[in-house]
């Protein structure tokens, strides 16, 4: 079991270009399932690759357990990584591909069968062992990799995106599997995605990245509720949250909390909005209804709202609705940084 | 297309590769088997069948034999050395460094030179007078000046001249089939090795390698073949010399049915080389297939 740190964590790839990651500053927990999520090119896997020592750091140091790996080998490390494409060995049975960490050690033979059972028992791939990778389907191979991963009990897991080469279906009961799996063997692990569900579903903490730049870190809820800037308020959520620009502040709102008047009442003090609907989709569970203000501070701003699809009655395209919005739903930003801001507009 | 076009239009196309194959490869093959069995020579007419004539006498030939051994030996030898040299060179130049191109082309020097030039290139290096090789030992006092090596004229440093002017050339060919090998395994392996504990020995013997194990059966079976059937490197530097202890079969094969007139005997003598051939290429066929399948 081991902590992760980063302090002022930086790797430029070409001089004179932006760093794919910059100053990095990470504290996981012991034992947490830590997710780092951002779009593509938000630095979030070569951050996970400078952590396995994969990518040498351009300044800043990484600590395991509090000491400082800068110059450790990968080897040195004893981590264990899942990698995207899973990396099994095509050459090499499940049972080969999932001794071969303790083969490095120099385990001996005896030990490391009873290993690799204990590690394919756990992951119920049993009677799978004898087979070659390219005779696995995607969900038996992502498990050959998490085996291969645990099988000598890592202090460190490091998972780059390991769900996002199976089918829809898959993923889903894939990130249960995973998620109780981790909690069972209870290692510290770093998990890379840029699936928003994922992390939200999965993460005790999630770290959202951004232009190789820690945006914000907080639980699901805290990113979720409570962003801390533009980018994670409109990354996180779908469809994201409604930006506003009034004067020098972006006030911000989720299109769950835009909703008819008398139901945003319920909540306390409501701003109210007159909403044109323009567009409506029914997805079954729910309705996302797009449209304009009309009139007041808002006038003619585009914004969604998300409600529930049974409920609220002669809500139409083309129709005009009283909607509104509680007022401690709204968040307040600086147009300009795009940062949370104290600053209000009166109401 | 109409059905009936689409009918001719596939054998029409096919025509020329079977034309190609009868006539330059069908005929000349049946051809130095009928002469095997014959008594023909450069310049005589007619043909008579004397049998297993000529294999008996070429059997009977210790020139033959020595030839025999020869041909096993400089295939062997370079092979190996080509193998070990092609690795290690692949290894190097697929990483990013400066001046990458300019060694790689550097590398490919020998292999599209024509083999002839540089064979002859080797011959003056190697020379018993002129050796540039041996001015340097002599100014290094490492070599006896009143008797310097005599690189292709001691049938030992002959035959070790030969092998390594032939590694030399055929060096790069292996090369760039290797590196084509490791450039086409994911990268994600050889790093999930490293994060799995292997050191550079077991990624390389355990993993990489291994990986490129039909690629590498295609580099040794075409270097094979080109070594097995090639007389270049010994009709320039050797001619078979010092006293046929260079002699491959091919070399022998031309001096005998060619220059030495019995097409008969010349025509037995390459006969020889079929069987590993036929092995060869066999076995180049399933490594291709395979390679395919995986």
């Amino acid at each position: 079991m081991a902590i992760v740190q980063t302090r002022a964590l930086t790797k430029v790839f070409k001089k004179g270009e932006l760093g794919a990651v910059n100053n990095v500053d990470l504290e996981s927990r012991e034992g947490e399932f830590l997710v780092l999520l951002g779009p593509s090119g938000s630095g979030k896997t070569t951050l996970l690759r400078m952590i396995a020592g994969l990518e040498e750091p351009t300044s800043g140091e990484i600590l395991i357990g509090g000491r400082v790996v800068n110059d450790m080998t990968p080897r040195e490390r004893r981590i264990a990584m899942v990698f995207q494409s899973y990396a099994l060995y095509p050459h090499l049975t499940v049972l080969g591909n999932i001794v071969f960490p303790l083969k490095a050690q120099g385990m001996e033979k005896g030990e490391r069968q009873k290993k690799a059972e204990w590690a394919a028992g756990l992951l119920g791939i049993g009677r799978l062992l004898h087979r070659k990778p390219r005779e696995l389907s995607g969900g038996e191979r992502q498990r050959v990799a998490l085996a291969r991963a645990i099988v000598r009990e890592p202090s460190l897991f490091l998972l780059d995106e390991p769900l996002s080469n199976l089918d829809a279906k898959l993923r889903a009961s894939a990130r249960t599997e995973l998620e109780q799996f981790q909690k069972r063997v209870a290692t510290t692990t770093i998990y890379v995605t840029h699936d928003q569900v994922e992390a939200m579903a999965m993460g005790d903490r999630v770290v959202v990245m951004n232009k190789g730049s820690v945006r914000q870190i907080g639980t699901p809820a805290e990113v979720y509720d409570d962003p801390a800037d533009t980018f994670v308020a409109t990354f996180l959520g779908s469809p994201p949250m409604n930006l506003i620009d009034v004067g020098d502040v972006t006030v911000g709102f989720r299109p769950e909390h835009l909703l008819p008047l008398a139901e945003a009442r319920e909540k306390g003090t409501a701003v109210p909005v007159r909403f044109q609907i323009q567009n409506v989709e029914y997805l079954g569970a729910e309705r996302i209804l797009y449209g304009e203000v009309q009139g007041g501070r808002f006038d003619a701003k585009k914004v969604v709202s998300r409600m529930a699809a049974h409920g609220g009655a002669l809500i139409e395209k083309g129709t005009v609705n009283d909607f509104a919005v509680a007022e401690r739903d709204l968040k307040f930003f600086d147009q300009a940084a795009g940062t949370r801001t104290t600053r209000r507009i009166p109401a | 297309m109409s059905l009936g076009r689409q009918r001719w239009l596939g054998p029409a196309m096919f025509l020329p590769a079977i034309l190609y194959v009868v006539a330059l490869v069908g005929v000349p093959f049946v051809l130095a088997f009928l002469y095997s069995v014959g008594d023909v020579k450069v310049g005589s007419v007619g043909y008579h069948f004397v049998g297993l004539a000529n294999f008996n006498s070429v059997l009977h030939s210790p020139t033959f034999l020595r030839s025999l051994r020869n041909s096993f030996v400089f295939t062997i030898a370079s092979q190996v050395l080509v193998l070990l040299g092609a690795n290690i060179l692949a290894m190097a130049l697929k990483n990013v460094f400066p001046g990458r191109r300019f060694i790689r082309f550097l590398i490919l020097l020998p292999w599209v030179a024509p083999v002839s030039i540089g064979s002859i290139g080797w011959k003056w290096i190697l020379d018993s007078l002129y050796s540039v090789i041996n001015w340097v030992l002599i100014r290094f006092h490492l070599a006896n000046a009143f008797s310097p090596p005599m690189y292709l004229g001691e049938p030992k440093l002959a035959m070790i001249s030969v092998i390594l002017v032939h590694t030399w050339h055929m060096l790069p060919f292996a090369t760039v089939i290797i590196l084509a090998g490791w450039t086409a395994i994911p990268k994600d392996i050889p790093e999930a090795a490293e994060v799995d504990g292997a050191k550079f020995f077991r990624k390389l013997f355990q993993i990489e390698l291994p990986m490129m194990l039909p690629i590498i059966n295609v580099a040794v079976l075409f270097g094979v073949i080109f070594t097995f059937t090639d007389m270049t490197v010994v009709y320039i530097l050797t001619r078979g010399g010092p006293y046929d202890t260079t002699q491959v079969l091919p070399s022998l094969a031309f001096f005998t049915g060619i220059l030495g007139s019995d097409l008969a005997e010349g025509a037995a003598i390459s006969l020889f080389l079929v069987p590993l051939l036929v092995v060869v290429a066999w076995l180049m066929l399933r490594s291709a297939h395979r390679a395919e399948v995986t």
